[in-house]
């Protein structure tokens, strides 16, 4: 028998919490169905529901425990320190040096930040909703409106990125880390929001014991419990092998963490076919996922009967938007990082072109769904739709309108349509109009259809006042003060599919790509690509 | 199967705002700040104009909810904190509600309010604070329930003395103090029935008929 260290155990408990999750989410379906059916409710569609659902957490278990095994078997029991060439040691730089006082200034300017936004809270948490701008018939405002906003912007950046994955867009190599941690950590700032929201926060959990299935929200509570899950593993995943490279290369209290979660990995090929396969199965599970988010957090809006809400459009209008503001993001995080980490060795132009060109399309299709939902309600005449639309294209909201195309149609557009334009400058500069045009997008979903009810009440406007405010930017400082955490503990740049595909993505796209064409003509198109 | 339900007589309403009055004092609801956008009120004024120029006209609908016999509003809390009950009432569990104000998004006639603070009445009108009605606490929603602890109470003197309660005994606030009985109630399932007379009247309707909520409060007017 082989001699245990303290980590095998913690790693054994974390099989079991993993386990455990799985098992309590299919019995809290079960038992939600046959509480359900005792108030003739919707019960049947619940257990149906919960059959994937938890499916889907069974298979993550299943999936860790595999790893463990496979990992941990073919492990010895020493863990040798593993080989890091020249150009990989400048990613460890961000891990392993000093941090410099830029960075410590940084980090302490948005921790001060986050500390008002704090602050808000509790004035917030004391004196009631009252504390914000909002009233009737303008019931929600800018929390529902960030609600959408980051949770958007981190099933857009997975959404990208599991696909650049699954189809092995070699390029993504150097930008899949800072996507997921993005993902991660702005997931936890949308769910945040809600509860910044809700008017009896210490009720949340009656949620679960009370969940009404019917409930679009609960539908959201569901997916984006499930998809936190994924998030998580969908960035733990290709995290192991880096943690294994760097675990010799860290001191103070990351070294026992590392060693932790690196699960003896050395780099053999079992190993490491082992992970792939893990890597592929949640890659292919994590987009039913996050697409299931995007259109639940539509229905929410689309669910009710209230115009401009009410339309068929929102669910994928709103996938799309998500993919638009993520890769704003996206490209925005990756031209910090590129500057402050001096990554111009792995984040290069091309990656920005590609990312610009991504953008481009994106913001093509954001112009054809936007111009469709607002031709349909403007041809329909429907005298409550119409007061809202025309609120929205020269009442009170007509700044913010045009503000929004601007950003997220005419900018974009007029900046990367050339190819010679796609620069670096140039699709930061189309990301921040875009990231400011999605952010109105969804405030423009959300404030006016509430302001004019269909009911002839006294007409009322809402202007955020300065907790809602605080709140808001409070949340922004403290995805900085996170996300710069987040690359302090871990390389900001995967090493290990870098270092694969500098070994292995040139002979293998090219193989891919002498396979599409005739045989006879297999070697000149092959070298020529 | 008891339905119950509110004919309004509009060509009898004078619009004398008695029926706010005493919803506000019979169901705990504190004065607030006339004109503000967070002054709760379960029964108010919604001025409709009528008509068209030159020849218009002011008209003032008492606006309780609506009671719908298919609540958009009661669809979409996710914690059953308001439901449509047996017998077609729509109230509100205050202690169940969460605050996340999706019911009164989702509801078309904005008939439901929510507690942005903590109620307050000026000294000396805390002492007309109704003990058969809960005082809700901040944070969380509310609305008209056709005051729902009357039939309570109703139903309760019924069985003390042994016997089923009659329609006639449950009775709404608003309804009591109208002066000139405008305000019809009763079960709408019972043909014999003031109310389902009522509703079956050709001055009758619904408003937003066209969403399918099918209202239990029906106007009556004489279509000009």
């Amino acid at each position: 028998m082989r001699r245990r260290d303290w980590a095998f155990y913690v790693q054994v408990l974390g099989l079991v919490l993993i386990w455990s999750i799985a098992l309590l989410a299919a019995w809290w379906f079960w038992w939600r169905g046959v509480e359900l059916r005792s108030y003739h409710d919707a019960w049947l569609q619940t257990i149906i529901l919960g059959v994937p659902i938890s499916g889907i957490l069974l298979c993550f278990a299943t999936l860790l425990t595999y790893l463990f095994i496979k990992i941990g078997a073919t492990a010895d029991g020493k863990e040798p320190e593993l080989v890091i060439d020249r150009v990989e040691e400048e990613l460890t730089h961000s891990v392993t040096a000093t941090p410099s006082w830029r960075f410590r200034a940084a980090l302490l300017g948005l921790g001060l930040i986050t500390a008002w936004g704090l602050y808000a809270w509790w004035v917030q948490l004391r004196d009631g909703l009252s504390v914000t701008g909002l009233g009737r018939p303008v019931f929600w405002g800018l929390y529902i409106t960030n609600f959408v906003f980051f949770i958007g912007l981190s099933y857009g950046s997975t959404l990208v990125c599991a696909i650049l994955r699954l189809t092995n867009g070699e390029w993504r190599r150097s930008i899949t880390r800072a996507t997921e941690g993005f993902a991660m950590i702005s997931l936890a700032f949308g769910a945040w929001n809600i509860i910044l929201d809700l008017g009896r926060p210490d009720r949340l959990m009656l949620v679960f014991s009370w969940g009404r299935m019917e409930s679009p929200l609960l539908w959201d509570v569901i997916a984006i419990s499930l998809y936190l899950i994924t998030c998580v593993l969908y960035l733990y995943l290709p995290l192991i092998p880096d943690l294994a490279l760097l675990r010799h290369r860290v001191k103070g209290f990351r070294r026992p963490l590392y060693h932790l979660f690196s699960f003896g990995w050395v780099g053999t090929d079992p190993q490491r076919q082992a992970l792939e396969k893990a890597i592929r199965v949640i890659t292919a599970l994590v987009i039913p996922i996050v697409v299931s988010v995007g259109l639940v957090s539509g229905w929410v809006f689309s669910m009710t009967v209230q115009p401009i809400w009410h339309s068929t459009i929102f669910g994928p209008y709103f996938v799309l938007g998500a993919m638009f503001s993520g890769v704003a993001a996206l490209i925005i995080l990756l031209a910090i990082l590129r500057s402050t980490l001096s990554l111009q060795n792995f984040l290069r132009p091309l990656h920005f072109q590609n990312l610009g060109f991504l953008l481009l399309v994106l913001s093509l299709l954001w112009f054809y769904f936007t111009a469709a939902e607002h031709l349909t309600i403007f041809y329909g005449r429907e005298p409550s739709e119409m007061q809202i639309l025309n609120e929205k294209l020269f009442g009170k909201y007509a700044l913010l309108t045009y503000l929004m195309v601007v950003g997220c149609f005419i900018l974009p557009t007029l900046l990367l349509a050339r190819k010679k334009m796609r620069t670096i400058a140039s699709t930061v500069a189309a990301s921040i109009g875009v990231g400011v045009g999605m952010w109105l997008e969804r405030f423009l979903i959300v404030v006016p259809s509430l302001s004019q009810p269909r009911l002839p009440y006294p007409a009322s406007s809402y202007t955020p006042l300065w907790v809602e405010i605080s709140l808001m930017v409070g949340c922004f400082a403290a995805l900085g003060f996170l996300l710069m955490l987040f690359i302090r503990l871990f390389p900001a740049v995967s090493l290990w599919e870098v270092r694969e595909g500098r070994e292995e993505g040139a002979q293998s796209a090219a193989a891919r790509v002498r396979s599409y064409f005739p045989s006879e003509a297999t070697q000149e198109k092959g070298a020529a690509s | 199967m008891t339905r119950w339900a509110m004919a309004i007589d509009l060509d009898v309403c004078t619009g004398c705002g008695a029926c706010l009055v005493a919803c506000a004092q019979e169901n705990n609801i504190p004065p607030g700040e006339p004109g503000s956008e967070r002054m709760i009120r379960w029964m108010e004024f919604l001025t409709v104009e009528e008509g068209e120029y030159p020849r218009t006209s002011t008209r003032m609908l008492p606006m309780p909810c609506q009671q719908c016999d298919n609540p958009p509003c009661a669809r979409v809390c996710p914690v059953y904190a308001t439901y449509r009950n047996p017998e077609g009432i729509v109230p509100q569990i205050y202690p169940q509600c969460i605050g996340c104000r999706y019911c009164v998004n989702a509801c078309p006639y904005t008939c439901k309010h929510f507690n942005w603070s903590d109620p307050e009445w000026p000294s000396p009108m805390e002492r007309g604070i109704s003990p058969d009605v809960s005082v809700r606490s901040r944070g969380v929603t509310e609305k008209c329930n056709f005051c729902l602890h009357r039939l309570q109470k109703a139903r309760d003197l019924a069985a003390l003395d042994g016997r089923e309660m009659k329609a006639t005994e449950y009775r709404p606030a608003c309804l009591e103090v109208c002066p000139v009985k405008a305000i019809r109630f009763g079960d709408l399932d019972d043909p014999e029935d003031d109310v389902a007379g009522a509703a079956q009247d050709p001055r009758a309707t619904t408003l937003l008929e066209e969403l399918g909520t099918k209202p239990k409060v029906f106007y009556l007017k004489e279509h000009k």
